[in-house]
């Protein structure tokens, strides 16, 4: 790829080494939200945050190239649909979003129910809202200079 | 008492900027003032003196808790105002590049 | 509780100064001060979660509105009826916060909540029979859950709006975006 964009290559190379844990570390936010501070809400923007990183150090390209935008929207509808399948669900337990899973026990990653499951499907949506974000400012900003560069100066 | 007071003032300066300024940027951080000033007086309303978070822990039984039921509320509202601002954001963008202008009255002078 | 009047105080000074400072990359910067105070104060006022909510929120927020302002810094001029406009506002903030003043006699003193309707989630044995630790997410996730329904389906209208303003450009030239990018 084109060397000069982005950051250095100090950037860079620190940046490639530390993207896979803060990924891990939003995975764990959102997979721990029933015993720990987190949930869905905070993980789901660590784990868009890494891909503004991946942004910032590698440049615009790079990024467009990992992420198509078109798969953006099939994150979000992916993670609404599985809201609202868990919701529905809910019949088995006898009404609109009852939690009718095994219980286990207590203090355990397993647990809580149909609660791990919903902050999974809230992660989805929070991480597709933070990459509009990041599409926002790519491709709206993109032309802006160029088209009115030579009327406003 | 003064900490509700200073969540109005809070609020007020946010609306200060809603209502007088003319850059739309301005506008928009006003707009995020206020939601701060909101869910900061969720938080203050639902704060017990002495409390502890609301999380339980392994072998302690926990009765002083902070009220949490307008965490859960405030945890939407934070959300939602990243959805609003990104909105407002494009919508600024979009003006720009039609009027080439940030500036309110100049858009209504172009308008007629 | 001096030290939380004391944040209130500073994120109040922040937002005095991003809405007065004239340039515009300063006033998004004030703001991330401010937002980062708030994110100080959910910590000393016992919300973990919501202070690690408003730190990635404010970041990402932060990045959205440098972003969107770091080209198009145009210094912009107050012609015109100065005085007028600024009093009629004045005025309007001034009755505001008389209203506001007025209103908050009537509500409970700080450091004694109601606690009405949380007694139930409380006593209801949300550790005993759902086996949920946290009690924020069990609310949001359990109790309420038609609150996180809305709120999915207010964050899916958003993102639809941004996409639709984004896309009206992208249709009208297919071609740039490949060659641009």
């Amino acid at each position: 790829m084109d060397n000069n964009a982005g950051m250095s290559l100090i950037v860079k190379t620190v940046t490639r080494i530390l993207v896979g844990f803060i990924l891990l570390y939003g995975i764990y936010i959102v997979l721990h939200g029933h015993i720990s501070p987190g949930g869905g809400f905070a993980g789901g923007f660590i784990i868009a945050l890494t891909y503004i990183l991946f942004m910032l150090a590698f440049g615009k390209e790079e990024i467009l190239k990992r992420v198509p935008q078109s798969r953006i929207p099939l994150l979000e509808s992916i993670g609404a649909l599985m809201f609202l399948t868990i919701a529905v669900l809910g019949f088995f337990g006898g009404y609109f979003f009852a939690n009718w899973l095994p219980k286990g026990i207590s203090f355990k990653l397993f647990s809580a129910g149909t609660i791990p499951i919903s902050n999974i499907a809230l992660a989805m949506l929070e991480v597709s809202l933070g990459l509009f974000g990041i599409f926002l400012v790519l491709v709206l900003l993109k032309f802006t200079p160029s088209k009115n560069g030579g009327k406003e100066n | 008492m003064l900490t509700y007071l200073l969540c109005l003032v809070l609020f007020c300066v946010g609306l200060y900027a809603i209502l007088r300024k003319r850059n739309i940027i301005k506008i928009i951080i006003g707009v995020v003032i206020c939601e701060y000033a909101v869910n900061l007086f969720l938080i203050v309303f639902g704060y017990r003196a002495n409390g502890r978070s609301p999380i339980y822990s392994q072998d302690q039984k926990i009765i002083d808790m902070v009220d949490p039921l307008p965490q859960a509320c405030a945890m939407t509202s934070i959300v939602m105002g990243l959805a609003i601002t990104a909105l407002l954001v494009a919508i600024a963008i979009r003006i720009y590049e039609k009027y080439s202008t940030f500036d309110i009255t100049k858009i209504r002078k172009l308008k007629g | 509780m001096i030290e939380l009047n004391l944040l209130l105080i500073f994120i109040i000074i922040a937002a005095i100064v991003a809405i007065e400072v004239k340039d515009l990359l300063s006033a998004v910067v004030a703001v991330g001060v401010s937002g980062f105070g708030l994110c100080i104060t959910f910590l000393t006022l016992k919300a973990p979660d919501l202070a690690i909510t408003q730190l990635v929120v404010e970041i990402l927020c932060l990045i959205i509105l440098i972003r969107a302002t770091i080209r198009l810094d145009l210094p912009f001029s107050t012609s015109g009826r100065w005085f007028v406009n600024t009093f009629i506002t004045l005025v309007f903030v001034a009755v505001f916060f008389y209203c506001g003043y007025k209103a908050l006699n009537s509500l409970p003193q700080f450091g004694n909540p109601i606690m009405k309707v949380s007694q139930f989630y409380l006593t209801e044995g949300t550790l005993e029979k759902i086996h949920a630790t946290n009690l924020v997410s069990a609310i949001n996730l359990n109790f309420r859950a038609y609150d996180a329904l809305g709120e999915a389906t207010a964050l899916f209208a958003a993102a639809i709006g941004v996409m639709a303003l984004m896309r009206r450009k992208g249709k009208k030239t297919p071609g740039e975006k490949e060659s641009d990018g």
